[in-house]
């Protein structure tokens, strides 16, 4: 039987009328028109599904669309700061060429948006590990890594005056 | 890879979680569904039902009670990953966290989803079975107990009465000044399925004698193995290398270990020889170099 359940995705309330066995991956496709997040394996094992629940990356295709109302669900569409817009995620994605055939490419984001709200200056290891639970069948991972770390560093350098590094160590010494 | 139909209840206390599952034919109960979903979408399991116990804020929590660590069946596994409890009182468990799926399922997977979905390769089961926990459940109006060791009786199954809800694991702190562990597995990729994996808690006196022991290998056979033979082989040595391996290597020799595309059964009691003994290894040189105080 539908049931009624409203979710909170990307900071707007929906109301959508669901069966159960609905994932909370497919209510996203095919009721919200949010097709960002992909459908892989549709079993867990994947990632390619991945939204942020209250900024924790996990997998919408092992969640029904019924036990998600009251959480803040997070889309790769929700990312950008505006219309036509990229986050500083997306757009080393971009530049550093961190995708090949795009398929994993908002779930990877995703990851490392969690990753990177938490930890500013991840090692080469925490960004592997963060993304351990995604896969790429491209095996563009070299770039995908690449693309975090760059992300990392341009986000700890936001609202920094120019030199100001260079002007703290010289404070220092 | 669509479940098949169910109806879905979310209860707003144990209480009525279990005189729900006690009306329904074909209920099963969900919390994180890290693991029951995946057997859903293949169609492996078909509940009538699902009681979404997620939210039942009373069945999440951990805390010391006397000796022995409890933790509510709806606990997060993420959040056993950062608890000082956990790391101080249940290192063995502390260690094996990161081996469970990866972050995204220890987000949303429980403790108790990881030990009455009764996966072979679950190291948290692997970990209950070692350190001798005891399960708590709700049936009907009734609790009661279990010994891990014996909650498991096969690949997805346990001694879970099919009324029943479990509630919390009871974990035993081991309050000796040396203590230290060991875990090794073998798997594609850390966050695979194990094909073998070993967990070792060792107690030393100051003398670097072995005084207690609780060993265990997962993956293996279709339940988690305490090795208590092994355990007791260990007590007052100082768990040298030659009388390590043969105490393992007996107790291994009788067991029927599972066979599959990635692992052959010969392979797995090899694979977990190797990896008992190493595990063995780790925790003794961790608890002879503790500092003990």
């Amino acid at each position: 039987m539908p049931m009624r359940v409203e979710l909170n995705v990307n900071g707007a309330s929906h109301a959508v009328e669901v069966e159960p066995r609905m994932s909370l991956l497919d209510c996203l496709r095919e009721r919200l028109f949010l097709n960002g997040a992909h459908a892989g394996c549709e079993h867990g094992v994947c990632g390619a599904c991945t939204v942020l629940i209250d900024g924790a990356p996990m997998r919408s295709c092992l969640m029904f669309a019924v036990q998600a109302d009251g959480y803040a669900i997070t889309t790769i569409e929700g990312l950008s700061p505006g219309p036509g817009e990229l986050s500083p995620v997306q757009d080393a994605f971009c530049e550093t060429h961190g995708m090949q055939c795009g398929y994993c490419t908002p779930a990877m984001i995703l990851a490392a948006h969690a990753l990177l709200a938490g930890n500013p200056a991840p090692t080469r290891a925490e960004i592997v590990e963060a993304i351990s639970g995604n896969i790429c069948r491209c095996t563009g991972y070299a770039q995908i890594v690449e693309a975090i770390a760059l992300a990392a560093e341009r986000m700890r350098g936001v609202n920094r005056p120019e030199g100001a590094d260079a002007s703290a160590q010289a404070g220092q010494a | 890879m669509k479940p098949a139909a169910f109806e879905y209840a979310r209860p707003a206390s144990l209480e009525e979680a279990c005189a729900l599952l006690a009306q329904s034919d074909d209920a099963r109960i969900i919390a994180g569904g890290q693991t029951l979903v995946p057997l859903m979408a293949m169609r492996l399991a078909r509940p009538r039902l699902l009681i979404d116990i997620a939210r039942i804020g009373a069945l999440a929590f951990i805390r010391r009670e006397g000796d022995m660590v409890a933790i509510g069946a709806t606990t997060r596994q993420c959040l056993l990953e950062r608890d000082p409890i956990i790391r101080s009182d249940l290192p063995l468990l502390a260690k094996v966290m990161p081996f469970i799926g990866h972050a995204p399922t220890r987000a949303r997977g429980t403790v108790g989803g990881s030990l009455a979905n009764a996966d072979p390769a679950a190291e948290i089961a692997l970990v209950a079975v070692t350190l001798g926990a005891s399960l708590s459940y709700r049936d009907g109006d009734a609790t009661a107990e279990i010994a891990a060791g014996d909650f498991f009786i096969g690949p997805m199954m346990t001694a879970l009465p099919a009324t029943a809800c479990l509630t919390a694991a009871r974990f035993p702190i081991w309050r000796e000044a040396r203590i230290g562990t060991g875990f090794h597995e073998v798997n594609a990729r850390q966050s695979d399925f194990a094909f073998a994996a070993a967990a070792a808690q060792l107690a030393l006196d100051a003398d670097g004698i072995c005084r207690r022991a609780a060993i265990g290998v997962g993956a293996v056979t279709m339940v988690p193995l305490r090795l208590a033979a092994v355990a007791d082989a260990l007590l007052g040595t100082r768990c040298e290398a030659a009388q390590v391996r043969d105490a393992v290597t007996s107790a291994l020799a009788g067991i029927e270990p599972m066979a599959d595309l990635h692992a052959s059964a010969a392979y797995r009691r090899r694979a977990a020889v190797s990896l008992a003994v190493r595990a063995i290894t780790d925790a003794y040189e961790a608890a002879r170099d503790a500092n003990a105080c």
